[in-house]
């Protein structure tokens, strides 16, 4: 193992000088082998199991959301399927003896007043605890993220907050005063059609054509004819863009990249606009509150492999990882709420469309066990290192409220950015644990000299496509309309539809799927026949 | 001859190394992360005896007399460096300005020995052996330090006595050249008077040392500390002074035993004066159990239950038996439970209900106790209180921090509460503030208990008057997720200790 030369020479001055063992630790994922799969299509013939009025392919946050919401309409005649053991997609989370920690998806931004779905979601979970006389939510207080929100190592110190503030020339400073105008006009822009011109969900956005061509150049161009190109300035957007889209500037569009900045408007009685709700587990905590209103729907381990679409029912194949044979469900309807690239390769008979592109993340959960009470008391909940590869980290335990004497856990984000895609997932999928933990060290001894030693372990998920990414003309594009387009009896519902991978677009697709599916059951009346589910 | 003038060469060169590694080995100690110090210090030092050299064109006269005043220079900053840094830290805030002034002086002054020595060997050598022998016995020298630096030195001797050390070492090269060269020398004897003074100086350094360490963190308090202990949580740490006995945590003053009576008979009385019967006290903090003295007055309070986070604290205050008699041995009653756990999360998850709650916590001066003055912890409080039942709150000084003191109010009156403010003086406090909280607006019901020192019916009313540099002022309510509490007080605190 080598060891990064400050770590070295820390220990060494420490003068408890040892030869490091290798830190321990697994490599988790969604499962490679489970896709590898679903290309050779070789499973059992499927035998059949009877009839559901909703089959929901897929039980992430969109797939978890559509069944909230027929749940709550007292419809109880649907089926989710899951692939993975758990629930929740991207927003998985997992835990060890000092806390949860999520393994994707890790904060909810305060939601915007048009964001109808996500603050009904609140009010059942009592996130959401009522309104004052201004008819601004009150948070969960528990749940609000606490200061010291997020911080920046930049030249040798931490500063608050994630914007450089640090040895910037008045240069600097003029165009970041710039850029925030920029996004000042936007944040309050409307467009001929009335709408606000970045909205959220983003189908809510207005279709001006003045806003909707910043979707055919990539953010690195918008900035350039701006000509604001200050270093700083530059480090921050890509950041951003990173930790939204998991690429940089040059590969996301400016229209994604300045809605990730103009779109976001809500504030709560309580919580300012750049609030965030968040939990040990991240989201994860949604996942669980969504998992437990429908649990007796879910049915995990179940890769579905075939959905053959007829203009009145479908026919879903699926292969039960656990007892390794295939059921087929007759469905009336069908929420495919699992990746835009899976519906292309099990609904054969679904017309083909233009492809996105998906960013490779890894993602580190590193357990520490008691640290010195300075560093313990300076962490803020987002740390965040200047001019890294990685995203930093976030503490899991910051939201507790016990002085804390045992571990904790750090939630390390990386996305591999390379513009060459291919090249990226290889790599995430070739390093070694080894290599991996080496890379890691690098990047937190620069902040922290001394933290090798209080590391006990690291486990890493490799997320092979992260997110979509939405390139210039993604969100926009041609495709826009054939992605969202509901094909037979197939609704589709998932973060891919939108081009812009967060909560709140995927619990949107999610709920529509179900209320579209809603109202055609309430105008063409089933009987519903209930089943016994044999597995 | 030539012998002793190159062992002087070895030596100046090991004592330069060795206050290089003091200074690094110290500002690692006290500041933390040592790469960072380790490489700064070398840094400055290599650089200032560059200054130092160059400096060194500029004497041409008397070239010997000139360095035996350099050596006697180093000897004293440079052994008394580590004493020097260790002494300031406590005591002046922007340490590193110092740390870094005075690793350069004692840089350019070795940066002045080699070029000197060079020089005034020049005609007893020829050059190419002169520079060669000069230099071995300077590269001889630094490995020497190097090495004896941490397998002998610091261990053996300690950091700071080593600093005397060598100290004495460069002046006694300096004497020794004094003996060499008298002959061409003017004012030996000035010389000589000097070289003593400095050696006695750096002798008297040495044995004192253990003396400078110890009052280095005796120095940050008054009067002689008689107990002191880390936990994990904290520093406690039990000072006397003519029987008035001083508890800090992390150096900030809880108590003097002097005066505390007033404090603590201020915080508890008139809160259990307004509840008519109350049978189950709860204190939270206050793990001095002087709290828990002042309940323990009243007859009818049948249990009481102290939450202290730091079984440190409880444990110390009911064994030693200087506090014992301080607290009356109230931590020992049978009527009292004590459970060592997090006010918050305890509080939280314990669902009885208490007459009467006494909050004695530090001020909130971070996140970690701020937290204890939020709605939240406020909204859980409010359930746990009895109808007719108060609780007191110790809410820092009124007069100092008074953003901070009528925030704690606003945050209480946001979740429900009636609020009682009232202050006294404390006079090893100043002006103290506390917040009476009830459901219902408070009143006294019952008479105050006989043979308090301090409070009484009449002084009370006269606490809730608040004169104008005291009075409300409009605040933020503090909440988990804004704490502005430990903004206002720590810009309150600032201003008043400048
Ligand atoms: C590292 C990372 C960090 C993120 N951080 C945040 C954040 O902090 N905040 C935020 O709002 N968003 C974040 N996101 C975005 C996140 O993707 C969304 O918030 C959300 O979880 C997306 O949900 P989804 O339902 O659209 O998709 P997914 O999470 O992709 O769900 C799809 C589900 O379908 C299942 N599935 C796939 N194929 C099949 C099949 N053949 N049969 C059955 N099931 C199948 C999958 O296993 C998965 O559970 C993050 C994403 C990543 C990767």
């Amino acid at each position: 193992m080598k060891l990064g030369a400050a770590g070295m020479a820390s220990s060494a001055w420490g003068g408890c000088f040892s030869s490091p063992k290798p830190i321990p630790g697994k490599i988790l994922g969604a499962s490679v082998k489970v896709g590898h799969l679903l290309r050779s299509g070789s499973f059992p013939i499927p035998e059949e199991i009877g009839e559901k009025s909703v089959v929901i392919v897929g039980g992430g946050i969109a797939g978890l959301s559509a069944g909230w919401k027929l749940q709550k309409a007292g419809f109880t005649d649907f089926t989710l399927l899951e692939l993975e053991n758990e629930v929740g997609g991207n927003s998985q989370s997992g835990g060890n003896d000092y806390s949860a920690y999520p393994w994707g998806a890790h904060y909810l931004p305060i939601p915007n007043p048009e964001s109808a779905y996500v603050r009904e979601l609140l009010e059942d979970l009592h996130l959401i605890e009522g309104y004052d006389s201004n008819h601004l939510p009150i948070y969960d207080e528990y749940s609000l993220c606490h200061p010291p929100q997020d911080r920046l190592f930049i030249h040798g110190r931490w500063q608050d907050g994630i914007e450089p503030k640090s040895s910037l020339s008045a240069e600097d400073k003029l165009q970041f005063e710039r850029f925030w105008k920029i996004v000042d006009r936007f944040k309050k822009a409307k467009g001929s059609d009335g709408k606000r011109a970045f909205a959220i969900p983003l189908v809510l956005s207005s279709r001006d054509q003045r806003f909707l061509a910043l979707d055919k150049m990539s953010a690195a161009q918008f900035l350039s004819a701006e000509q604001l190109n200050s270093k700083y300035l530059i480090w921050y957007l890509n950041y951003c863009c990173k930790d939204d889209y998991g690429a940089t500037i040059e590969t996301v569009s400016a229209w994604a990249a300045i809605h990730y900045f103009a779109s976001r408007i809500g504030v709560g009685a309580n919580a300012g606009p750049q609030s965030v709700l968040t939990w040990p587990e991240g989201n994860g905590h949604l996942v669980e509150a969504l998992r437990a209103k429908i649990s007796p729907h879910i049915h995990t381990g179940s890769l579905v492999y075939s959905i053959d679409s007829q203009p009145d029912f479908s026919h879903v194949d699926f292969f039960d990882l656990a007892t390794q044979r295939s059921f087929r469900i007759r469905a009336q309807n069908v929420i495919f709420a699992a990746p835009r690239f899976i519906a292309q390769q099990t609904i054969p008979k679904l017309p083909r469309i233009q492809g996105g592109k998906y960013s490779p993340w890894m993602i580190a959960n590193i357990t520490l066990k008691q640290l010195p009470a300075e560093i313990m008391d300076s962490f803020s909940w987002d740390n965040v290192i200047y001019e890294s590869e990685s995203l930093g980290y976030v503490v899991a335990t910051h939201q507790r409220l016990d002085r804390l004497l045992r571990g904790t856990v750090l939630t390390y984000y990386c996305p591999l950015v390379d513009p060459d895609i291919s090249k990226s997932r290889k790599m995430l999928l070739e390093r070694t644990h080894e290599e991996w933990v080496d890379l890691i060290l690098k990047d937190l001894q620069r902040p922290h000299p001394s933290i090798r030693q209080y590391i006990e372990n690291i486990d890493l998920w490799r997320w092979g496509h992260g997110m979509i990414i939405p390139t210039p003309g993604y969100i926009w594009g041609e495709t826009q309309q054939d992605r969202l387009r509901t094909f037979q009896k197939i609704h589709f519902a998932h973060s891919d539809m939108s081009g812009i991978s967060i909560f709140e677009e995927a619990q949107y697709h999610g709920v529509q799927a179900a209320e579209s599916i809603l109202r055609n059951l309430k105008t063409t009346h089933h009987t519903q026949n209930a089943y016994e589910f044999p597995i | 001859m030539q012998f002793l003038l190159l062992a002087s060469a070895f030596v100046v060169a090991t004592c330069g190394l060795i206050y290089e590694l003091i200074a690094g080995t110290l500002a690692s100690y006290l500041l933390g992360d040592s790469v960072t110090q380790f490489s700064t210090i070398i840094g400055v030092y290599l650089f200032s005896m560059g200054i130092g050299a160059y400096l060194s064109r500029f004497f041409n006269r008397n070239l010997i007399r000139v360095f035996i005043q350099v050596e006697f220079l180093i000897g004293i900053i440079g052994g008394s460096l580590g004493a020097v840094l260790f002494l300031l830290f406590p005591w002046i805030e922007h340490f590193r300005v110092a740390l870094y002034a005075l690793v350069s002086i004692v840089g350019i002054f070795v940066g002045l020995e080699i070029p000197l020595l060079l020089r005034i060997l020049q005609d007893r050598f020829e050059f190419k052996e002169l520079v060669s022998k000069v230099l071995t016995f300077d590269y001889i020298g630094a490995l020497v330090a190097s090495l004896l630096f941490p397998l002998v030195l610091v261990p053996q001797i300690g950091l700071i006595r080593t600093g005397f050390l060598f100290g004495a070492f460069n002046v006694f090269v300096a004497l020794l050249s004094l003996y060499i060269f008298k002959k061409e020398l003017k004012w030996v004897v000035s010389l000589k008077v000097t070289g003593f003074f400095c050696l006695t100086a750096l002798i008297a350094g040495f044995f004192l040392s253990e003396k400078i360490t110890s009052y280095a963190e005796q120095s940050q308090y008054p009067s002689r500390i008689i107990y002191s202990k880390s936990t994990p949580y904290q520093r406690i740490v039990v000072t006397e002074n003519h029987q008035d006995y001083r508890l800090f945590l992390n150096s900030n003053l809880q108590f003097s035993s002097k005066d505390e009576y007033r404090y603590h008979e201020a915080l508890v009385h008139p809160a259990v004066s307004g509840v008519k019967s109350p049978c189950h006290a709860l204190v939270l903090g206050g793990g001095d159990g002087m709290a828990v003295r002042e309940l323990l007055k009243w007859e009818s309070i049948e249990k009481i239950t102290l939450v202290d986070l730091d079984p440190e604290m409880t444990q110390l205050f009911s064994s030693k038996n200087i506090l014992r008699e301080l607290n009356q041995n109230a931590l020992l009653s049978p009527k009292l439970q004590i459970i060592n756990a997090d006010a918050f999360t305890w509080l939280k998850s314990n669902q009885s209900s208490f007459d009467i709650v006494v909050l004695d916590f530090p001020d909130p001066s971070n996140y970690s106790l701020s937290k204890l003055f939020t709605t939240s912890f406020f909204k859980i409080l409010y359930e746990r209180l009895t109808p007719g039942g108060a609780i007191a709150i110790q809410c820092t000084s009124p007069l100092v921090a008074r953003k901070s003191f009528w925030c704690i109010d606003a945050t209480l009156k946001s979740v429900g509460f009636m609020t009682t403010p009232y202050h006294a003086y404390v006079p090893s406090f100043g002006e103290w503030g506390f917040i009476i909280a009830s459901h219902q607006p408070f009143q006294i019901v019952k008479p105050f208990c006989p043979n308090l020192r301090f409070v009484s019916e009449k002084s009370f009313a006269s606490m809730l008057q608040f004169p104008d540099d005291m009075s409300s002022i409009p605040v933020k309510i503090n909440t988990l997720n804004n704490h502005c509490l430990v903004q206002y007080f720590e810009s309150e605190w600032s201003e008043y200790s400048h």
